[in-house]
């Protein structure tokens, strides 16, 4: 048990301090319980969506190899090699229960769907468009992989800090301060006792000598 | 603001990416995946597509910046096959939160 002085002013900070302690334990109580909720949702959208982002891409992956076996290396990196399309991403934020998950909005640069295709259509196979398509089709669903498996991630830590503040609240803190109160309660109750009995033995004594005073006085 | 997206990976199962206006990093060995990992962790990328191959090989790097709210370091399977590594990361997490695999404890 930690040190405390037996005072009515410490008694009464302890008592402050449990208060608070108490209200924290069951607000970061509630909060825990639903950011686990949330996160229970989330993971599973996010296994949901990575199993579909990891079969597109088995999909495109073939396709890009089924590319390059019919056409020569040097082509297809031409091909390649001046993208018409650039994408940028606008990073937003949303605050779930004080924990800043991502939000994700691409923006590419020209708005024409066929911009995908950085290349003319006469030395090039018709497999590397299926190829390019195929990756273009699942990238939407990627995006939405990355800002959902981030937040699962930001919110497993976060649940991780809450569940040990919690748990240090409820075994450490909480139960310390209760023992620190009952110490300090029975100390000063102890000490009242202590002054009440010296207070009647000196008030006996005192009325001892005045008796003895007064039959001192009449013989 | 705005940002880019990245990929980084072995250089046949990233170079389509291309096409639709990522930015693609291909490495060819470890180092230089760290260092460029590294690279583009400073930079400007609101997303990081990574290999699961290259990702097992500089995990503790990935690990790093998971605290942060960008970059998402997000695995794809490469074209030699899917080392399975996304699903792990996503049943870590679950771990992490709940303190056991409650979801996927079933399979694999």
């Amino acid at each position: 048990m930690a040190r405390v002085n037996p005072t009515r002013m410490e008694l009464t900070r302890l008592k402050k301090k449990l208060v608070t302690a108490k209200r924290g334990h069951k607000l970061l109580k509630d909060k825990r319980d639903e950011l686990m909720r949330r996160f229970l949702e989330l993971v599973r959208e996010n296994m949901a969506l990575r199993e579909r982002v990891e079969e597109g891409l088995k999909n495109a992956n073939r396709n890009f190899v089924l590319a390059k076996a019919v056409m020569r290396e040097e082509t297809l990196n031409t091909a390649l090699m001046a993208p018409l399309q650039s994408l940028s991403v606008e990073v937003g934020s949303q605050n779930v229960m004080s924990v800043d998950i991502p939000k994700f909005d691409y923006k590419t640069r020209t708005p024409g769907e066929n911009d995908i295709y950085s290349y003319g259509f006469a030395f090039t196979s018709g497999d590397l468009d299926f190829a390019v398509k195929s990756l273009a089709d699942i990238f939407p669903d990627m995006l939405k992989l990355a800002e959902i498996e981030k937040s699962c991630q930001l919110m497993a830590a976060e649940i991780e800090k809450t569940r040990r503040r919690v748990n240090a609240l409820e075994h450490v803190m909480i139960p310390e301060t209760e023992e620190s109160i009952r110490y300090i309660t029975m100390k000063l109750d102890e000490n009242e006792r202590s002054t009440q009995v010296r207070l009647m033995k000196v008030k006996d004594m005192m009325i001892k000598e005045n008796i003895e005073a007064k039959r001192a006085a009449q013989n | 603001m705005y940002k880019g997206v990245a990929v980084i990976g072995d250089r046949d199962s990233i170079y389509g990416f291309v096409s639709i206006g990522l930015s693609v990093f291909p490495v060819g060995n470890r180092e230089e995946g760290l260092e460029k990992f590294r690279q583009l962790c400073r930079g400007d990328y609101a997303v990081i597509y990574i290999t699961g191959s290259l990702a097992a090989e500089i995990e503790e790097e990935i690990e790093k910046v998971s605290e942060q709210m960008t970059p998402a370091v997000i695995l794809i399977p490469g074209v030699y096959g899917n080392t399975g590594k996304g699903r792990n990361e996503v049943r870590k997490s679950v771990e992490k939160a709940v303190g056991s695999d409650i979801l996927f404890g079933g399979d694999k």
